[in-house]
C-alpha cells in the first residue's frame, strides 16, 4: 500500500507533545511557576520524563537553566530536590501521584520532610484519573501515605486556578508540600487569581441536613450534586477542603454543629484519606455526628475511561447526589 | 595508587605538585588517630556502635576535613563551603568529634552522644546538628542529595564541591545508580563520590552478599572519572583529592574508590567483620586504644 508522503493528519489525530494544546488546564502549573520566576523567586522545576503530561515543558522552554530533566528516576529526583533546596533554591518537582506518593514515599519522608527542606512535590494525574492505564498509574493511597509524614503539608486543589493560586502562595511557605492534582481536565470551580490560604477550608454552601466535604476533582461534582438536591428542597452544604494537612478543624466542627450528617468525598481509598482525617477530628472532639465516607472503598479500580470510572464509583455529580441522599436517610429519587 | 591521570587536566596531572608536606601528613595522621580514639570513647557512652565502619574511613574523614574541604571553623552554614554527605551514615560517630573540634557542636553535646534528647545519634541529622550537610540513615540516598547540591551550586554560580562518601555495600542500592547516571548526564563536575571499599557489610563480605565488581568499570561506564587509591595512605589519598579538586577543567563527576580495611587500626577488628556493630568492654577498649596509640597507619 502506498501512502502520500505529506498528507496532513486529521485534526482529530494528536500526539503526546501536543497534550498542552489539547488540555489547556495543564498550563496552570507552568504558568504559576513562570510568574514566580519572573518575580525573582529562586524556583527550579524538575520532572521525570513526564514534562508534557504535567506541562512543565513550557517552564523548561522559558527557563532552561532552571529546569532539570531527571529521566525515569523519580526517587533520585525527589532526593536531589532536597539537595537543591539546601542551596537556597525552591524546587518544584512533578511526576505521577502514584510514583510520588508510593514509590518515593521514603525519599519524601527522609530527605524532604525529615530534613525540613522546602521542596514542593507535585503529584499529578492522581486518583483514578488515568483510567484504563490501570492500577500502576492510579493513586488512591497517596493522601494516606503523605499525611502520615510529619512536617509535610498536603494540598489537593480543586481545579487549575486553585492550583495556580496555591503554587503562588507556596513561594513563602516554610514547609515542604505535597500537591495532589488531577489531569488538567477538571472543570473550573474558581476564577483565576482567587486567593489561596494554606490550612483554610472554603465554604461554598451551608446546609442543615448534610454537609459534603470534598477535595480535589470531587469539589465540582459535589457542588453540582448539592445544587440539584437543594433545588429539590433539601438543605445541603458543601465545603472544599483543599488543605488536607494541616486540616481546618474549626470548619469541620462548625459543619458538625449545624448539619445532621457529614459526608466526605474523595478520589482516594476511604481508608486513610480525607474522610479518615475528618473522622479523627470528630472523634478527638467527641462531635457525635455521623460521617459517611465516600470514595474508593478499599479496592483496586476497574479499567475504563476516567469519566466512566467516576460514574461507576459514584464520584460524578449524579453519583455524589445519590450517596448524599442515602446519607440523609432518603430513598433514591425515582 | 592507580590514578587515571588521563582524566585529569594537564596542569593537575603531576601528583608531586599536590603532595602534602611531611608536617601536614603528620597532622592528618594524628587527626585520623583522634577519630578512632573518639569513636571508642563515644561508643562507650552509647554501649553500642559502628567501630569498624569508622575505622575504614578515618583517613578519608581526616583528609577531607583537615585538608581538602573548604570549610570555616565556627561557620557551619557558610553558603560557599564545600559539602560532605555520607551514604554510610552509621559512621557518623567518627564525624561528630571533628564537628566539635570545628566549633560546630559543643563539647558537652559530644560527650552526651545518644543520651536522651541529644542531637547526636547513630546517624547524622542536619536538623539537629550544625555541620551535618545532609541527614542520612537510609542507605542509597546520599548521592542524589549531593547531586542536587552540586546542581544547585552551579545554577547559582557558586564554586563549591560536594563530597559524598558511600559504603561499598551501598553500591547494591538502585538509587545510587539513578544518581550516577543523572550526575554524568548533567555533567556535575563539582560532585565527588568516595567509595569506602572496605569489603564488608552486615551479613558478610560484600562479594559474597551481593557482588559489586568490577566497580571501577561500572562507574566508568556510567560516565564518571574513576580513580582508585589506598584509602589509608594519607599521602596518596590527600594528593589525589587535592588534584581532583584543583582540576577546574573537569567536565564529569568523579568517583574515587578508596581501598580500605574494615576495622583498620585495631588488629582483632581487621580480621573479624562482625565488628561492623558491637561494643567493647573497657578492658578490651583499652587494648584497642593502646594499639591505635602505638601503630602508625
Amino acid at each position: 500500500m502506498t501512502r502520500p508522503a505529506n498528507r496532513p493528519l486529521s485534526p482529530n489525530s494528536w500526539q503526546y507533545r501536543e497534550l498542552n494544546a489539547k488540555t489547556p488546564g495543564l498550563s496552570h502549573l507552568s504558568d504559576a511557576l513562570i510568574s514566580l520566576a519572573e518575580a525573582g523567586e529562586p524556583v527550579v522545576a524538575g520532572s521525570a520524563d513526564l514534562q508534557y503530561s504535567n506541562g512543565l515543558n513550557t517552564f523548561a522552554a522559558r527557563y532552561p537553566d532552571r529546569y532539570i530533566q531527571f529521566g525515569i528516576s523519580e526517587q533520585n529526583m525527589v532526593t536531589a530536590a532536597a539537595g537543591l533546596a539546601t542551596t537556597g533554591l525552591k524546587p518544584y518537582v512533578a511526576t505521577f501521584a502514584s510514583f510520588l506518593g508510593l514509590l518515593c514515599c521514603e525519599q519524601i519522608r527522609m530527605d524532604v520532610a525529615y530534613c525540613a527542606q522546602p521542596v514542593r512535590l507535585i503529584g499529578h494525574h492522581t486518583g483514578i484519573s488515568l483510567g484504563f492505564y490501570g492500577t500502576s498509574h492510579h493513586a488512591t493511597e497517596d493522601i494516606a501515605t503523605m499525611r502520615a509524614i510529619a512536617d509535610l503539608t498536603v494540598v489537593s486543589p480543586a481545579d487549575g486556578p486553585q492550583l495556580a493560586a496555591a503554587i503562588k502562595a507556596s513561594a513563602d511557605y516554610p514547609e515542604p508540600i505535597y500537591f495532589r492534582i488531577g489531569r488538567g481536565r477538571e472543570p473550573d470551580v474558581y476564577p483565576l487569581d482567587t486567593p489561596f490560604t494554606f490550612g483554610k477550608a472554603i465554604e461554598h454552601l451551608v446546609g442543615e441536613e448534610i454537609t459534603i466535604i470534598a477535595c480535589g476533582m470531587t469539589v465540582h461534582p459535589a457542588l453540582e450534586a448539592a445544587r440539584t438536591l437543594n433545588a429539590q428542597g433539601h438543605s445541603v452544604g458543601v465545603i472544599d477542603m483543599p488543605t488536607i494537612k494541616p486540616l481546618d478543624r474549626a470548619a469541620i466542627l462548625a459543619a458538625a454543629a449545624r448539619s445532621k450528617v457529614l459526608m466526605s468525598v474523595e478520589e482516594h481509598n476511604v481508608l486513610g484519606g480525607l474522610g479518615s482525617a475528618i473522622a479523627e477530628v470528630l472523634t478527638d472532639e467527641g462531635a457525635g455526628v455521623r460521617l459517611v465516607r465516600h470514595g474508593i472503598h478499599d479496592e483496586y479500580s476497574l479499567i475504563a475511561p476516567p469519566t466512566h470510572l467516576y460514574a461507576h464509583y459514584r464520584l460524578d455529580a449524579a453519583g455524589i447526589a445519590e450517596v448524599a441522599r442515602g446519607a440523609m436517610g432518603l430513598r433514591k429519587a425515582a | 595508587m592507580s590514578v587515571s591521570e588521563r582524566t585529569l587536566a594537564p596542569d593537575t596531572r603531576r601528583a608531586s605538585n599536590f603532595r602534602p608536606t611531611a608536617e601536614t601528613l603528620a597532622m592528618l595522621r594524628e587527626k585520623a588517630r583522634f577519630v578512632r580514639l573518639e569513636t571508642i570513647r563515644l561508643i562507650e557512652v552509647a554501649k553500642v556502635g559502628h567501630y569498624s565502619s569508622v575505622f575504614s574511613a578515618a583517613e578519608i574523614f581526616a583528609a577531607l576535613y583537615y585538608d581538602v574541604m573548604d570549610i570555616t571553623k565556627g561557620a557551619p552554614r557558610r553558603p560557599d563551603r564545600d559539602r560532605f554527605l555520607m551514604g554510610k551514615g552509621h559512621a557518623a560517630v567518627g564525624l561528630f568529634p571533628i564537628l566539635a573540634e570545628l566549633g560546630y557542636i559543643d563539647r558537652e553535646t559530644l560527650d552526651n552522644y545518644t543520651r536522651l534528647g541529644n542531637p547526636l545519634g547513630d546517624h547524622p541529622d542536619m536538623r539537629k546538628v550544625p555541620g551535618i550537610d545532609f541527614s542520612s540513615g537510609s542507605i542509597g540516598h546520599a548521592l542524589s542529595a549531593g547531586l542536587g547540591m552540586a546542581l544547585g551550586g552551579r545554577m547559582q554560580g557558586r564554586a563549591f564541591n560536594v563530597f559524598v562518601m558511600l559504603g561499598d555495600g551501598e553500591m547494591q542500592e538502585g538509587q545510587v545508580w539513578e544518581a550516577a547516571i543523572s550526575a554524568a548526564h548533567h555533567k556535575a563536575s563539582n560532585l565527588v563520590a568516595i567509595v569506602d571499599r572496605n569489603g564488608f557489610q552486615l551479613d558478610g563480605a560484600v562479594d559474597d552478599v551481593m557482588g559489586i565488581e568490577p566497580l571501577d568499570e561500572k562507574w566508568r561506564a556510567f560516565g564518571w572519572d574513576v580513580h582508585t587509591v589506598d584509602g589509608h595512605d594519607l599521602d596518596a589519598l590527600t594528593t589525589l583529592l587535592r588534584q581532583v579538586k584543583a582540576d577546574e577543567a573537569r567536565t564529569r563527576p568523579c568517583c574515587i574508590i578508596a581501598r580500605t580495611l574494615k576495622g583498620k587500626g585495631v588488629s582483632y577488628m581487621e580480621t573479624e567483620p562482625g565488628w561492623h556493630l558491637g561494643y567493647l568492654d573497657p578492658s578490651d577498649a583499652a587494648r584497642a586504644v593502646e594499639e591505635i596509640m602505638t601503630r602508625t597507619i
